[in-house]
């Protein structure tokens, strides 16, 4: 059992309550770093944690946070990004329902170190129904004197809300999300202006995933410094994984980095193997848009080495042979799993997520849908592989914001490792259009 | 329906629900509360929001109907024409589809004799595929509303679930009853 930095009260009954909440230790780095650290001292704090973004991107929190703006007589905010919307990832709406005052009292110690004054959760319109436990949560905290005006008498005031969204996965893209918080569309902006500069209602602002904010409590009650021996070099800390797919236990599991990725699959603790007794054909490791690796590029590198849960270890091999830690959205594949329809599904997402602002990502996304389409469905021709990879690189680096990235990086990675079952599709419409019919020759490799 | 264009009248609660959200931006910035409006609309009004509940909602913040518009037919939970009792949100992306949610899309178009996007004759079910809703673990699942129902992996728990939709009342959010 590895240290518990989020998670080890989630499961005391009542801990949704204040009063719980409070008793287990809550709320304590609102009262040390209001009433004995300057905001400084708790963004130095973040900065030596080496604490970084758990919503994908995995930019460092504390130099995100020395980049805001801070001119005269602006207001500033902070910005919960609780859009959580890449599929395979449920780790926020998972921690939000279960322990809402966690991300409540990481968005006072945040507020605190950056200066807000107002600070707003915009959470994905379809959890209206987690909104509403942080709405009451964060009642609770108002009339505890946690919120308001001079909160627990330090002199400073904090107004927190939350803003649902109405359904789009591109809000979860920063500054689409503030386009949406204005009461707009969701299409990104131009950057820069970056939002440190120029965000909500062009005033700077941080934007910060859930599970990072929750981590801002733990990193001022027990310093960075003892954050930061968590984990291995640059991963530092613990990371909620979201395991979903062909696993005996699916759910969500907070890990130390550094866990091998072999025992994390198969160990009890964890995902406690592959289901119905099958074999391990692929995994996807960050969410859907990070690039798919086959079972023995997941488990080990391609020097050979035992595969990590870390940021570099995934990321090991670059996109030749590695991939992404991304939102910590591990899905699992077992040997009956079609890498050729699964890459459809998701193309047939990202087309439907595109905002259509950029032609590359809209025209683009319809058109690796369509191809991916007729090969699954036994009318490929046999030049659309490479057609699906120029497309593929078309779109990549050439849009506003990283969905089309996000887009073509599966694409791309599924032709990279399983090309010979998407000849196979093209080859021969008739078997790989039977029902249940998998094509089975990439096994041959597996290694686990 | 033009008689009904200035009969669009929000509860004595939505309306409250309205204004508290307006209140959480800062002044002149009320186009803000555009989506939590929006769905407040849909669930007073029969869970979908039409030209003129559209055009009240412009009125309520003060800005023209084409901005209300824009961002209703950008954000897909918006149902812009008549739904059914119940809109079945079923999840049909790749995590769910790794444990059946293909499979359990095509039994409920067969049960109840509908494609997608269609509602049933009797007005009960509208079937609404949706990408991901964030519970990759419990799939396949759906939502109905503001709830989940999760692990509907056979025939047998689809049958039943139906079943208790069938007998259940619209359940509105509880700011709104």
């Amino acid at each position: 059992m590895g240290l518990k930095i989020l998670t080890e009260h989630i499961n005391v009954p009542g801990i949704e309550t204040l009063e719980v909440y409070r008793k287990h230790g809550g709320y304590r780095s609102v009262e040390k770093a209001l009433k004995t650290m300057s905001p400084d001292e708790v963004v130095e704090e973040v900065k030596t944690s080496g604490l970084r973004g758990r919503g994908g991107a995995g930019f460092p929190t504390g130099m995100k946070w020395s980049f805001l703006a801070k001119p005269e007589g602006v207001p500033r905010y902070l910005v919960c990004n609780a859009d959580e919307s890449e599929p395979g990832t449920f780790k926020d709406r998972w921690f939000m329902e279960k322990n809402p005052h966690a991300l409540i009292e990481g968005m006072i110690t945040s507020s605190y170190a950056l200066g807000a004054n107002t600070s707003y959760i915009y959470i994905r319109g379809e959890l209206l129904f987690v909104l509403r436990i942080l709405e009451k949560a964060i009642a609770e905290a108002y009339a505890a004197g946690l919120l308001g005006k001079n909160i627990l008498g330090s002199g400073y005031d904090l107004d927190l809300h939350v803003a649902p969204g109405g359904g789009a996965y591109i809000c979860g893209e920063e500054t689409a999300l503030l386009e949406s918080l204005e009461g707009k569309r969701g299409n990104p902006r131009n950057k820069p202006p970056f939002p440190a500069v120029k965000g909500l209602f062009a005033c700077p602002t941080v934007v910060n995933n859930v599970e990072t904010i929750s981590s801002v409590p733990w990193i001022v009650n027990n310093g960075g410094a003892e954050y930061a021996k968590v984990g291995i070099g640059r991963s530092t800390g613990t990371k909620l994984i979201s395991a979903s797919g062909n696993i005996n236990n699916p759910g969500v599991y907070e890990i130390e980095l550094g866990v091998p990725v072999e025992e994390f699959i198969y160990s009890d603790e964890y995902l406690g193997g592959i289901w119905k007794g099958k074999q391990l054909k692929a995994v996807v490791p960050g969410g859907s848009s990070v690039p798919i690796l086959p079972a023995n590029l997941i488990l080990k590198t391609a020097a050979g080495e035992d595969r990590l849960m870390t940021y570099e270890s995934l990321a090991d091999g670059g996109f030749v042979s590695g991939s992404m830690m991304g939102s910590g959205a591990f899905i699992v594949f077992d040997e009956d799993q079609c890498i050729v329809r699964n890459t459809w599904n998701y193309a047939r997402f990202y087309h439907h997520e595109s905002c259509g602002q950029c032609s590359p990502c809209r025209e683009g996304t319809g058109w690796m849908e369509k191809v991916l389409h007729r090969i699954e469905y036994g009318h490929g021709h046999q030049q659309d592989i490479d057609l699906l990879v120029s497309v593929a690189k078309q779109i990549e680096g050439n849009t506003i914001c990283p969905l089309g990235d996000a887009a073509a990086w599966p694409v791309a990675a599924a032709i990279r490792h399983f090309r010979d079952e998407f000849e196979w599709h093209i080859k021969h419409p008739k078997e790989a259009t039977a029902p249940g019919a998998v094509y089975r020759g990439q096994l041959d490799t597996v290694t686990a | 329906m033009a008689e009904t264009i200035n009969e669009v009248k929000f509860s004595d609660e939505a309306m409250a629900e309205i204004q508290r959200y307006i209140s959480h931006y800062p002044e002149g910035r009320q186009k803000s509360a555009i989506l939590p409006i929006l769905h407040i609309a849909q669930a007073e009004f029969g869970g979908w929001v039409s030209p003129e509940v559209m055009d009240k909602v412009a009125e309520i913040l003060n800005i023209q109907p084409i901005e209300v518009y824009e961002v209703a037919t950008f954000y897909t939970m918006f149902n812009l024409k008549p739904v059914g009792k119940h809109v079945l949100e079923v999840c049909r992306t790749g995590p769910c589809c790794l444990r059946g949610a293909d499979q359990i899309i095509d039994l409920i178009k067969q049960k109840l004799g509908i494609e997608e996007g269609e509602t049933t004759a009797d007005g009960m079910f509208t079937l609404k595929p949706v990408e991901c809703l964030a519970s990759c673990g419990s799939g396949p699942m759906l939502q109905v509303r503001e709830k989940f129902y999760e692990n509907l992996d056979s025939e047998e728990k689809l049958d039943e679930f139906l079943e208790m939709m069938r007998q259940s009342e619209v359940e509105k959010p509880h700011h709104l009853k």
